[in-house]
């Protein structure tokens, strides 16, 4: 099978904005959550997030004219794909064929305008009908909306900037499987270059729904933390008193390469991709399935392609040797993930760290997974474990290693990144320390 | 046979436009060229520049009727774009001949964790009566909206799960838990591509060994103020009230087309290996014979790219391995809007030449609307039609397209082998897929 290794790679994220930053910060134990400072988020029931604050896009583009005005969603992929454009050293190699270069998203929709929507649908509401009156609403629309801002709400949006930006011409797609949709990209991007279809392709999720409704949706789902106390301590993965997921939002991007194209053009691969295993839960819309089901097949597949057994040894430790979990820390996702570690692992299960970057940063929702392969590769590439910070108070039915509080020096030759997405799309990546030969 | 030499087919074909529900009533239309466009009934659309749509009458479809006992609880919490999703699954499922969790209680046809799901969406546009209904709770008196109500108070008009209806995966995820479709699933969202974008995907997840056979294709509702203003920004939209000549109010590939119309609906493909087909005694419609995928480097995201779509459409004919020549009929976006259709008729010529114009082509969007998300399948299931009753249904639009065989014209038979259906979206991502006739 063609191999696929990452040259590339870059983040936005609330902990930072280039990876030496928000590494460091991972390692210390740092959180990104603090007060809502985007809109007046005092009355909600959630007032906290982790939100990206010191950021222009335009920083990281040619010539920002060609953008006209992109949504906060693709300024940040703009961000993280031309760290990662940069690592790989693509914009030096001029033999890059760009029809040869694809691009496959997780990207999330761009950010509605709340307070001209709420202000649009309340003025055309009739109250005698019940319902609103198009007439009115749409003549308010024309008066009130930025066209191109609704433009901009189109998911695959952010694909056509990034794309712009570096003249990429290969296969092109966007998902957008909820939490799961970078994990997805990422793996349906390694699937497109091992078909023969393209050399190189930049992947990851962009996305932010920290605005008034969509704080509003999470909290009406409950899924949101409302915890009443210092903000930092509100995402609490695998704790015993995990009160629901901290919004957060960001992008991260990957350059990847087959092999072959990274080492005649002289590139230094960071990792390689060796596994991806998707599947639907097929259960119910609001729950997991108990048994894990899902999360655990996609594990399984994505082992199993790797070639992993994981139930086996290498001098005398497991073959996987750090979990970046989905960990949301809702009661529900941390309890039935932990479930299914357990279920594919088996005994090894207790020996293999897992741990949670959504307790510093929030969840990225649907560029979490991107982020999360990036804490993979650095932790293959220093050795280190990050943390699952503000885990006081553990649950005595979650008994696995989630690397409490403190960061971890260990030997990381291979890791696994988990997301699982509202709807029950579960995708699970398995990522090495690149060596040449087999 | 490893799985990635698997030849791949499209055994079933379920579809819903605004002629209801499978591919029977809009092939029936289209043969006898009757439009389904016509002026908005669902609201009063006199406030938009364009007030027709490809619109499907509400009560001739309810979801609740097709889906099994214990999923009718959860119709509650589908938005209309779900409800198409799920509406084409069912036909699909039933045009296969498949055996799934919705359709009895016997064992399967397929192993359910070998069937995937790939399902394009578009951006859900909310309810308005619902979102507005929750929002007039923090009206102030003096008209102005009290943010600081709705975060205490005005949200809890809100039904707990809104959120979970606007969601673009939900169409998958419904259509994966009525089906009980435990393989990968996926969702596209690439405006009009997203269709073909899904069966590209389905065909590399069965090639990979994922999946022996995927629910594939694509569905979008865009007849909804909200959805309609979004369509109204791109400037892609034609000016009509609704009393002109419906058969022309998209004119794809005339001098003078000047935009296009919304519609809501879709389709899903069953996309299968041929040996599992075989295995299970299917019928296969045609086979998936080459698939190209391409981004635009257009100056716009509202434009599309010749270069693109030409190199596409080279890809699938390559992994075809045929010729331009082999092609006897074309099914592009058609949509009517000039930029589009230009650059659609420019990026063909540079593969087919002046041949091109004596190649036939079939336009949907004359008679569904630009269903977006759900468009691509649509013009799959057509393309398969057409193969499988070797037929070209008749055209609607202008009488004068120059250099792409357009125009409008009658139903005729033709000999056809293999079908070349392209979308180019919005957005800039084109998609090419030749589809062949079976054992042509």
């Amino acid at each position: 099978m063609t191999r696929v290794v990452i040259t590339g790679m870059g983040w936005i994220t609330p902990l930072g904005n280039d990876l030496e930053t928000v590494w460091k910060r991972m390692c210390n134990s740092e959180s990104a959550i603090a007060t809502i400072d985007r809109f007046d988020a005092s009355s909600f029931p959630t007032t906290f997030a982790g939100q990206v604050r010191t950021f222009d896009w335009k920083q990281y583009v040619k010539d920002a004219s060609v953008h006209r005005a992109p949504a906060m969603n693709s300024q940040f992929a703009l961000g993280a794909s031309r760290q990662a454009w940069d690592q790989s050293g693509l914009g030096n190699f001029e033999g890059l064929n760009l029809d040869r270069v694809g691009i496959y998203l997780g990207a999330g929709e761009g950010v509605l305008d709340f307070s001209a929507h709420s202000l649009i649908d309340t003025h055309s509401w009739d109250v005698n009908d019940g319902k609103i009156n198009p007439v009115e609403w749409a003549n308010y629309a024309s008066e009130n909306l930025n066209e191109w801002g609704e433009v901009e709400q189109e998911p695959n949006m952010p694909l056509w900037h990034v794309a712009k930006e570096y003249g990429l011409q290969g296969p092109s797609f966007n998902c957008l499987t909820a939490c799961a949709a970078s994990t997805q990209a990422i793996g349906e991007a390694v699937s497109v270059l091992q078909s023969g279809d393209a050399d190189v392709m930049l992947s990851g999720g962009t996305h932010t729904m920290l605005h008034a409704l969509g704080i509003t949706g999470f909290n009406r789902l409950t899924a949101l933390s409302t915890f009443d106390g210092d903000p930092k301590k509100a995402s609490r993965p695998f704790s015993k008193d995990r009160g629901g997921f901290v919004m957060g939002e960001g992008s991260g991007m990957l350059v990847l390469e087959t092999l072959e194209h990274a080492l005649a053009r002289g590139a230094t691969p960071l990792a390689e991709i060796v596994g991806f295993g998707s599947s639907a839960d097929a259960y119910r819309i609001t729950d997991l399935h108990p048994e894990g089901r899902g999360p655990a097949a996609a594990i399984r597949n994505a082992l199993e392609q790797a070639g992993i057994d994981p139930t086996s040894s290498i001098d005398g430790k497991p073959p996987v040797q750090y979990i970046s979990a989905h960990g949301t820390s809702t009661q529900e996702n941390d309890s039935i993930e932990t479930k299914a570690i357990k279920l594919v692992f088996g005994e090894n299960a207790p020996n293999v760290p897992v741990s949670s970057i959504k307790s510093m940063m929030g969840h990225l929702i649907a560029a979490a997974g991107s982020v999360e392969l990036i804490t993979c590769v650095m932790s293959i590439q220093t050795n280190m474990l990050v943390p699952t910070i503000n885990l006081d108070n553990p649950d005595p039915d979650l008994d696995l290693d989630y690397v409490p509080n403190i960061a971890r020096e260990s030997q990381v030759d291979c890791c696994i990144s988990n997301s699982f997405g509202f709807g029950g799309q579960n995708n699970t990546l398995v990522l090495k320390r690149f060596v040449q030969e087999h | 046979m490893s799985p990635k030499d698997e030849s791949i087919v499209i055994s079933g074909v379920g579809l819903i436009t605004c002629f209801g529900v499978g591919i029977e009533p809009l092939w029936k239309a289209m043969l006898e060229g009757r439009t389904g466009l016509h002026r908005i009934e669902r609201f009063d659309p006199s406030g938009f520049t364009c007030q027709v749509a490809g619109e499907l009458d509400e009560d001739s479809f309810k979801v609740k009727n097709i889906v099994p006992k214990s999923h009718r609880k959860a119709t509650k919490v589908m938005c209309r774009d779900t409800e198409l999703a799920v509406g084409a699954a069912a036909d699909a499922v039933q045009s296969a001949g498949l055996t799934t969790a919705a359709t009895s209680d016997d064992p399967p046809t397929i192993e359910p964790t070998s069937v995937g799901c790939h399902i394009g969406a578009g951006l859900i546009s909310a309810e308005l009566n619902e979102l507005s209904g929750a929002l007039v709770t923090s009206q102030k008196e003096n008209g102005s909206f009290d943010l600081a109500h709705w975060g205490s108070e005005g949200m809890q008009n809100l039904s707990p799960l809104w959120l979970l209806k606007y969601l673009p995966n939900m169409l998958a995820c419904h259509v994966t838990i009525v089906h009980n479709c435990q393989g990968p699933s996926n969702t596209i969202t690439c405006c009009e591509a997203s269709s073909g974008l899904s069966v590209a995907e389905s065909r590399r997840v069965i090639q990979r060994g994922d999946a022996v056979l995927c629910l594939s294709g694509g569905a979008e509702d865009r007849v909804n103020p909200l959805a309609l203003y979004r369509q109204h920004c791109t400037g892609r939209l034609t000016k009509t009230d609704g009393t002109g000549d419906m058969k022309t109010v998209v004119s794809p590939y005339t001098t003078d087309a000047n935009g296009t119309v919304v519609g809501e609906g879709g389709g899903i493909l069953i996309v299968e290996s041929s040996t599992s087909c075989n295995n299970r005694n299917g019928t296969p419609w045609c086979t998936v014979e080459g698939i190209g995928c391409r981004q635009s480097f257009a100056d716009s995201p509202l434009d599309a790219d010749p270069h693109a779509i030409t190199s596409a459409v080279n890809k699938a004919l390559n992994e075809a391995n045929c010729i331009p020549s082999d092609i006897q009929v074309i099914i592009p976006l058609g949509s009517g809007i000039k930029q589009v259709d230009d650059a659609e008729r420019e990026g063909l010529t540079n593969v087919f030449g002046e041949s091109l114009s004596s190649i036939p082509t079939i336009t949907t969007i004359p008679y569904t609307g630009n269903c977006m998300a759900g468009n691509g399948a649509i013009s799959i299931g057509v393309a398969a039609m057409a193969i499988k009753e070797q037929k070209i249904p008749a055209r609607l639009g202008g009488t004068e397209t120059p250099g792409i065989q357009a125009e409008r014209c009658s139903q005729t038979d033709l000999a056809i082998n293999k079908v070349l259906v392209i979308t180019p979206s919005e957005g800039g991502q084109c998609v090419a897929l030749v589809l062949g006739r079976i054992n042509a």
